[in-house]
Order: C-alpha cells, then structure tokens, then sequence
C-alpha cells in the first residue's frame, strides 16, 4: 500500500530567528512500520514532528506522504491520514469535555452524528478511559489526560499515528499502560522520545537524530546498544540493557 | 503569596462543585439562569422598609442549597469576603434616618436601622442566589445555553476558552510565583522589578501556548468552527421548576406571607 509512506527527502528547516533546526534530514517510512526518533534536548524532534502533517513547512527539500507532496494547499488532505499527539496534553485537549473534545476531529470531518459516537465511544475505550467521557479535561490526572489526547487522534482513525514525547511526566504505572496500548497499535507508529527504554520496547526501527542531522538509522536493538553511538549523541544505554 | 494559592484552589472547588449531579445540576441552563435573575429582579423590587415580607424569599436559596448539595459553609464564607461593600453601603443609614418606625418593647427602632437590615437582607439573598446558580451550573453549561440564546458563536468559543485555560494559566502562574518565594527568602521577591519580568515570562508563555493548541486544533481539521454534539433540551421539569418557583415569587411578594403565617399561630 503505497499511500502510507513517508518520505523526507534532504529537508532543511530554519526558524525565523534564525535556529537551524534540520540541517538536511533524510529518511522513508513505509507502511505498518513503527519507528522511533531519538536523540538529546534540542536534537530537532518536535520539529520534525511538527513536519509530519504540515504545521511547520520545510525551508529546503520535500516531503511527500504516499503520492502527495506536503504543501500548503495539500496538508488539510494529509491532517486526516497523519494523527498527530503533542507534547503537553493541555494543548491538544481544549474543550468542555472529553467527549467534546474527541468528538471535536471526527465532526470536522463531516461524519454523521452516529458514525461520530461510534468513533469517540470506540476510541475511548482503546485507551481505557470511557468512563471520563464527561469530565472536563482539567479534573483528569496527566496520565489520564494523555490516554484521552492519544484518543482524540485515533478517532480520526488516521493510517499513521505520530507521538511527540509520549511518556513525559507519567508515573511508571501510567507509563507501562501507555506502552502496552502502543504496542497494540497496528498504524504505522512514528514517535519522538528521549525515553529510550520506551522506544526499545514499542518501535522496531530507530532513527538517531542530533543537531537536526539524522545520525544512524536502523533496527533498534542494534543502535541503541551501541554505547558508543549514543554516548556521541549526548545519549545514555537505555536502563534495561545496561549491565548486560 | 499562599492567597494566591488559596484563591486557586477556591476556584477550583467552586468548579467541582458544579459538576455535581443533582436535580438543580440536571436543570436546563438557561432555565437556572433565566429563574435566577427574575428572583433577583423580586428581591430588589422591594420598598425601602421592606424586612419581614423578604424572609420567605430565603426559601429558593434554601431549596438550591439543599438540593444541590452545595456546603453552607463555602457559600458563607464567600458571602462574608463581599460582605463589606453591603454594610458599607448602609452604614450612615441610621445616622440620617433617626425618626422612630417601630417600637421594639420599649426601645425605639428607627428608620435608618430598618433600611440599612433591609439593604443587608437584599444583599445576602442576591449574591447567594447568584452564588449558587455558579456552583449548581456548570461553566460550559452556562456557554451553551448563551449559544441557545443566540449571543454569537465567536463570543461563546471566546469564552469556552478562557475557561478552560484559566485553570493552566493559574497553575502556571502559581508555579512561577512560588519558584521565587522559594528563593527570595520572605523578602518579598524584590518587588517591582520581578513582578514585571513574571508578567513578561506569562505573556510569552500564553502567546506561545495559544499558537500550540491553534496548531493542535488545526490537526483535527478546525475550520473556525466548534461543533459539538451534546445538546440541551429544555424539558417537562425545567418548565415545571421555572413555572412554580416564579408562581412563589409572586405570590411571596403579593401577599405578606410572614404576617398570615403569624396570625394563624396567634389564633389556634
Ligand atoms: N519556536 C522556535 N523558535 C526558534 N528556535 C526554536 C523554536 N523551537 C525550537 N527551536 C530550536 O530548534 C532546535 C530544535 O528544537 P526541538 O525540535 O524542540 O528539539 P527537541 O524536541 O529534540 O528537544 C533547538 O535548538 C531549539 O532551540
Ligand atoms: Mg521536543
């Protein structure tokens, strides 16, 4: 299925102060693959995510999701394949309820009013968290407020799901909850994290990036065992492989 | 600054408080809302000297009170924080109104003092009725029934907004604002100066936030639209509720029920 790959071909990006922040970044993602993008504060990763469904357009270079290269006129088409979650849950989650807010997407998309409960009662029991489906989002704890926000995207039922920094500010219960519900996702699965651990056990694939440079790119447990390699890229042995 | 801590969080039961669910929660809105302000409209259009026919409006509070479970603690207390400006309001009530009105065993009452508990009895059943259509209504609640009531779509979205980022704005502020007691040692934070460059950093922060979750709203296909699915019906029990507490009103303000209600215990 050609429509579900990513392809970054040389992408540069500068912000307007002048910060560049992808200096070149190369790489394909195809179908059903689930890829991690590690690397150190300040690497780029939230800027590359913020490429993945347009928000930021590159400066230099391309971006072309299946058949469509991402520009301004083609990435409200590409915002209903590519489901992106940020970073802080506050942001992704602005309406009265949860209900509200995971309706919020799919009515956008013109769905019936029944296809519309279907779709937020079937995405919110993915992730455990029916039973909220009245509460206003700012009586939710932070790992609660990140299941609902994973949610809010997978009731689009986009075919790629793109996580910035999922696992930030979970407590370890929340955390373990969240990698098995990622696990179970049979998208294409693209997330950034600086949570090594969670990106060995969640993501087949790896791309090391560093100074908005793709520094390795390859199969997880390889690169992320290599000491070396991550101790270049201001980067540590994730905890369960250390000792071994 | 622990008031500002204090005030946050007191703002945040009032918010919990509202979504309770209870008959007077389940109410329609608009309905609460509509009730509500024509109980005030009563009350205020009392005379001047106007004490004993008021006290059966206590019932409607009473009733909200009880019904939706809202502490009597936490409304009195807010009651006592606006409490100054009504005994202000008053106060030289006496002092120019001296001529005797009443005779209370003996002891001249004079018509200043009549006023001046009249204007305290209107305050206290204004604000606690207003109080508690707050606390028995929820926020998004009070949005939607304006969005019935036909105030614009802009308007409304503005406002479902700076609810729901009230919440992060104030944690936020209360953060930065105890990151510095933590570190200027009960000096005061050095004043002026650090109070301003907070001011800036918020600034910076909400503009920044904004643009996130425009962003965030952009991803899910936001076309300057909200929609959303629920939907308030006005039914057979919000149109009961309505009928007979404004029949009570006027009935209270009709007929000096306090005096009836007296002359039937003195005969028997
Ligand atoms: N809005 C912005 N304006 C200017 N520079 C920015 C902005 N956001 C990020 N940067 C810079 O771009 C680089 C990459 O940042 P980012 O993508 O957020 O990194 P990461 O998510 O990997 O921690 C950093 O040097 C950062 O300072
Ligand atoms: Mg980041």
């Amino acid at each position: 299925m050609s429509h579900h790959i990513i392809d970054f071909k040389n992408v540069h990006f500068n912000y307007p102060d002048g910060t560049e922040a992808l200096k070149g970044v190369t790489f394909r993602i195809t179908h059903g693959e689930s890829v991690g993008i590690v690397g150190a504060n300040g690497a780029g990763k939230s800027t590359l995510i913020f490429h993945m469904n347009g928000y930021l357009l590159p400066t230099k270079g391309a971006i072309i999701i299946g058949d469509v290269q991402l520009g301004k006129t083609t990435r409200n088409e590409i915002r209903k394949k590519v489901g992106v979650v940020f970073q802080d849950p506050d942001d992704q989650l602005f309406m009265p309820t949860v209900f509200d807010d995971v309706s919020f997407g799919p009515l956008n998309m013109g769905l019936t009013k029944n296809r519309v409960i279907e779709r937020v009662t079937e995405a919110l029991n993915t992730v455990g968290c029916y039973e909220l489906k009245d509460r206003p989002p700012h009586h939710l704890s932070s790992g609660q407020k990140r299941a609902v926000s994973i949610a809010t995207v997978i009731a689009m039922q986009p075919d790629i799901l793109v996580m910035d920094e999922p696992a930030a500010s979970l407590d370890p219960r929340s955390r373990r909850q969240l990698i098995e519900l990622l696990k179970e996702f049979k998208h294409t699965k693209i997330i950034a994290s600086h949570d090594l651990d969670l990106i060995l056990e969640v993501c087949k694939r790896c791309i090391v990036i560093a100074d908005g440079k793709v520094r390795a790119d390859g199969l997880t447990e390889e690169l992320l065992m290599d000491e070396k390699l991550l101790i270049e890229n201001s980067l540590e042995l994730p905890l369960s492989l250390k000792g071994r | 600054m622990p008031s500002f801590d204090k005030e946050y969080f007191n703002l945040g039961y009032l918010d919990t408080l509202s979504y309770k669910d209870t008959f007077v929660h389940r109410l329609d809105p608009r309905i609460k809302l509509v009730t509500t302000f024509i109980f005030i409209l009563f009350v205020v259009s009392f005379p001047k000297y106007e004490i004993l026919k008021m006290l059966p409006f206590f019932f409607f509070p009473v009733f909200i009170l009880s019904v939706g479970e809202i502490p009597l603690k936490f409304i009195l207390k807010k009651l006592l924080i606006a409490s100054p400006f009504a005994l202000f309001v008053g106060i030289f009530n006496p002092f120019f109104d001296t001529a005797a009105m009443y005779n209370f065993y003996g002891i001249p009452i004079s018509g200043g003092w009549v006023s001046y508990l009249s204007i305290i009895i209107k305050f206290i059943l204004t604000v606690t009725a207003a109080l508690l259509l707050v606390a028995t209504t929820s926020f998004p609640g009070v949005c939607l029934a304006l969005k019935k009531l036909k105030v614009p779509n802009v308007f409304v979205v503005q406002l479902l907004f700076l609810y729901r980022y009230m919440f992060v704005l104030t944690a936020e502020t209360m953060r930065i604002i105890r990151a510095r007691n933590m570190r200027s040692f009960g000096k005061k934070g050095r004043g002026m100066k650090t109070l301003i460059s907070i001011i800036g950093v918020l600034f910076v922060r909400t503009v920044e936030r904004s643009e996130r979750i425009y962003q965030a709203m952009c991803s899910r296909g936001f076309d300057g639209e909200i929609r959303l699915l629920t939907s308030y019906k006005i039914g057979f029990v919000d149109i009961s509720f309505a009928i007979t507490a404004i029949t009570v009103f006027i009935i209270f303000r009709g007929y000096d029920v306090t005096k009836t209600l007296g002359e039937l215990i003195t005969k028997t």
